[in-house]
């Protein structure tokens, strides 16, 4: 009986991970035959993260991770709804891909090189840049993360936060002190008593949790930016044709902001004669067969989400209680990094 | 087989019940043996089509990353092998002295369950039932939040005794610099706790010849703590002490003991005494009732007769449950991440996980350290169940 929780979550880990490796090597099955026979797509996104997958007050979710589990079920069944929501903390969620528990992981996860290449993932987008920083009490009066030195940082295991945290300290020769948490709550309490100097972090999840402390003008944010954190989707590695299918999603999106296509005007536009716009929608081209889908595809998902700017703003952006600026997020045409490879 | 008889022929030696025994044992291992090498060849063929790194070269890569408490040195540059090992540590260190803690307590509250002081078992009673009905995670979380919601802050430290400090940070306390000739007091220690043993042995004998007692505990003390304390003088006091002292955000110097860590010792120590309380309980209602009176009537005090005559009888009830409570004791102590501290699970199965993405290695040997904990748990206590059970009469 008091074998402890965490027993029995290592046991379940430990079987799904049996059953990821041991289980007789299984035929290569098409994860979007499997979507599309189950009816639903199962998306891996955040326990709790406002701006990038929250459920609101009606139990609805919400956020920029959110509207791409929708987009895809969108593409996939002309129907956004059709999603399940798998809440993972940081340590569950490659597992609970590798294991196929989840089609597709949308949940703030960076794309790194050791993630993309031996964990059995592959990463296909980046639907927002981002740069790890610190969140300190504002009465300690720092100007900059460089003034740390001897600080008792907050952490949560299973980032590249826990990773990253050690090299900005090694590199600049300061010291500091971690305490490492498994969850986000016990992290963000811990600092909020006073255990911690400072929380570490991805910036736009500093300013998603010092909303939702208790005075938040207590807290502040330093400046530094102290790594590249491209956070974006990722699938299970060795399928590819599943993997074009989530990339797209997110490309399609870019591409009706550039091209000014929104859920408001998509079906005015259907009737536009700019070539682009046209194969976007699929009035030319087979470009939703060449993946599997139908030809409407973009057209569905820009209906019904609408395109990475609309999605930007009412989560992240302006539109929200976050309001973060669009920078390096802003279409490579408004000199940020948003780029959607060209449809065609 | 029999002495005597003449050797059996094949057909018949597969009836005889030990050779057959024997030749299921064999298969059993046999299909064992078969079951866990394709059990692992399945696993490395799956891990390299997914593209999962494997093996366990891992050990001797850079770890990269700091360990709040560390019981021996412990450097961003040192490999990961060396971060399992601080990991162990601490499980071990928060695991062992868990156990004495609880089995001190939970010995205490169990006599005090059975005690004829009203309040006392009342008391006793709402210890057990409080406590053993929360989910230990819970008590983590109560004791731990509690208590760095209540410390100050490091700049409104509160002051103790011996130049100690208590904040949210922890307890700061000085740290003994051991200079030239401080062996000598480390020696002069273990032969204090040798001299005692003698002479509690002595004193033993010397009852059981001629009945008469001798007083152990004050000389004993006399000789564990003043021997040292002569090496200390005569070696010219070979002990400096460092400080703590307030220092930007926080005390440097001197030791520190962390909040994460005392509120995981305590959280286990109190819910795991309570359940020994209730075993002890078990354990000396067991009794019978006879032997109290016995001892009652030999003129024994109601303490000597516990001490001597109820507890000894007990402990045979007693030890068996008691392993298993060490064992949970010890699976319990991989909690210490929801608060925290960095014990084997956080450290391994956490963040060199996280570090090198092998999750089957990692977890692998994290269960195997815990099995070996297990095992070593029950042999010992089961040499002591023996030891206990000779005491019969
Ligand atoms: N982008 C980083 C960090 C992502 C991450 O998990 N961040 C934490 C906060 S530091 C989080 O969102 N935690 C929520 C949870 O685990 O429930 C990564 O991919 O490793």
């Amino acid at each position: 009986m008091d074998a402890g929780i965490r027993n029995r979550r290592i046991a379940i880990t430990t079987a799904a991970l049996l059953a990821v490796a041991a289980g007789p090597a299984m035929a290569q099955t098409k994860t979007l035959d499997t979507v599309k026979a189950r009816g639903t797509l199962n998306c891996g996104v955040n326990t709790g993260l406002a701006g990038f997958s929250m459920p609101d007050d009606k139990g609805q979710w919400t956020g920029l991770d959110v509207d791409l589990c929708r987009a895809v079920a969108a593409a996939v069944f002309k129907d956004a709804t059709k999603v399940k929501y798998v809440p993972l903390t940081a340590k569950e969620r490659f597992t609970a891909l590798q294991s196929g528990e989840v089609d597709m992981l949308s949940r703030n996860t960076t794309w790194t090189m050791s993630r993309d290449t031996s964990a059995g993932l592959s990463f296909v987008g980046v639907n927002y840049f981002d740069g790890q920083g610190f969140m300190v009490k504002k009465s300690l009066g720092l100007k900059s993360a460089k003034e740390l030195d001897g600080a008792t940082i907050c952490v949560q295991t299973g980032t590249t936060t826990e990773l990253n945290v050690t090299d900005f300290f090694r590199a600049n020769k300061l010291n500091y002190k971690p305490v490492v948490f498994e969850k986000l709550d016990e992290t963000v309490a811990a600092y909020n008593s006073g255990r911690c100097d400072a929380f570490t972090s991805d910036h736009s999840q500093l300013y998603s949790e010092r909303l939702k402390s208790p005075k938040p003008d207590d807290n502040v944010v330093l400046p530094d930016v102290i790594s590249k954190e491209p956070l974006g989707p990722a699938v299970r590695q060795g399928d590819s044709g599943w993997g074009n299918v989530v990339r797209w999603a997110h490309f399609a999106m870019v591409n009706a902001e550039e091209l000014g296509v929104t859920s408001k005007t998509v079906d005015e536009m259907q009737a536009s004669a700019n070539p682009e716009i046209r194969r976007l929608l699929g009035k030319e081209g087979d470009f939703g067969k060449g993946m599997g889908l139908d030809n409407d595809w973009a057209y569905q998902i820009v209906k019904q989400v609408g395109n990475y700017g609309e999605a930007f703003d009412r989560n992240v952006g302006a539109g929200s209680r976050l309001n973060i600026a669009r920078g390096q997020n802003a279409l490579w045409t408004k000199g940020g990094l948003q780029y959607g490879m060209p449809i065609r | 087989m029999p002495r005597g008889q003449p050797p059996l022929s094949l057909p018949a030696l597969i009836y005889e019940p030990k050779v057959r025994g024997i030749i299921f044992q064999v298969l059993l291992l046999a299909a064992l043996v078969v079951a866990a090498w394709s059990l692992a060849s399945n696993v490395a063929v799956n891990l390299q089509r997914q593209n999962i790194a494997s093996g366990f070269g891992f050990l001797d890569r850079t770890a990269g990353f700091e360990i709040s408490q560390q019981l021996i040195d412990f450097k961003p540059t040192d490999n990961y092998g060396r971060a399992f090992v601080v990991g162990l540590l601490n499980t071990l260190l928060v695991a062992g002295l868990g156990i004495v803690f609880a089995t001190i307590l939970g010995f205490t509250v169990g006599v005090a369950r059975l005690s004829s002081n009203w309040i006392v078992s009342r008391l006793a009673l709402a210890f057990v039932e409080v406590v053993r009905n929360m989910p230990p995670l819970l008590t983590l979380f109560l004791v731990y939040f509690a208590a760095i919601k209540t410390l100050p802050g490091p700049r409104q430290s509160i002051e103790l005794p011996l130049s100690s400090f208590l904040n949210v940070r922890g307890l700061y306390m000085p740290k003994p610099q051991w200079l030239d000739g401080s062996s000598t007091i480390v020696v002069a220690f273990i032969a204090g706790i040798i001299a005692s043993m003698l002479l509690a042995r002595w004193a033993r004998q010397r009852q059981v010849a001629t009945g008469q007692q001798v007083p152990i505990f004050w000389p004993s003390l006399g000789l564990v703590l003043g021997l040292p304390l002569l090496a200390f003088m005569i070696a010219g006091q070979p002990v400096a002490f460092e400080y703590p002292a307030l220092k930007g955000f926080n005390f440097s110097g001197g030791m520190v003991v962390q909040p994460e860590f005392i509120a995981l010792l305590f959280g286990l120590t109190v819910y795991t005494a309570a359940f020994i309380a209730e075993i002890v309980r078990a354990g000396i209602s067991g009794v019978p009732k006879g032997q109290k009176e016995a001892a009652a009537a030999l003129g024994l005090s109601a303490g000597q007769s516990m001490r001597l005559v109820v507890l000894p009888q007990a402990m045979r009830i007693v030890i068996p449950p008691l392993t298993n409570q060490f064992l949970n004791l010890t699976k319990n102590s991989s909690l210490a991440v929801a608060i925290g501290y960095p014990d084997l699970v956080s450290v391994f199965a956490g963040t060199v996980l996280n570090n090198t993405n092998q999750a089957i290695e990692c977890i692998l040997i994290t269960m195997g350290v815990y099995l070996v904990l297990s095992i070593v748990t029950s042999i010992g206590m089961n040499m002591f169940n023996a030891r206990m059970a000779l005491v019969e009469r």
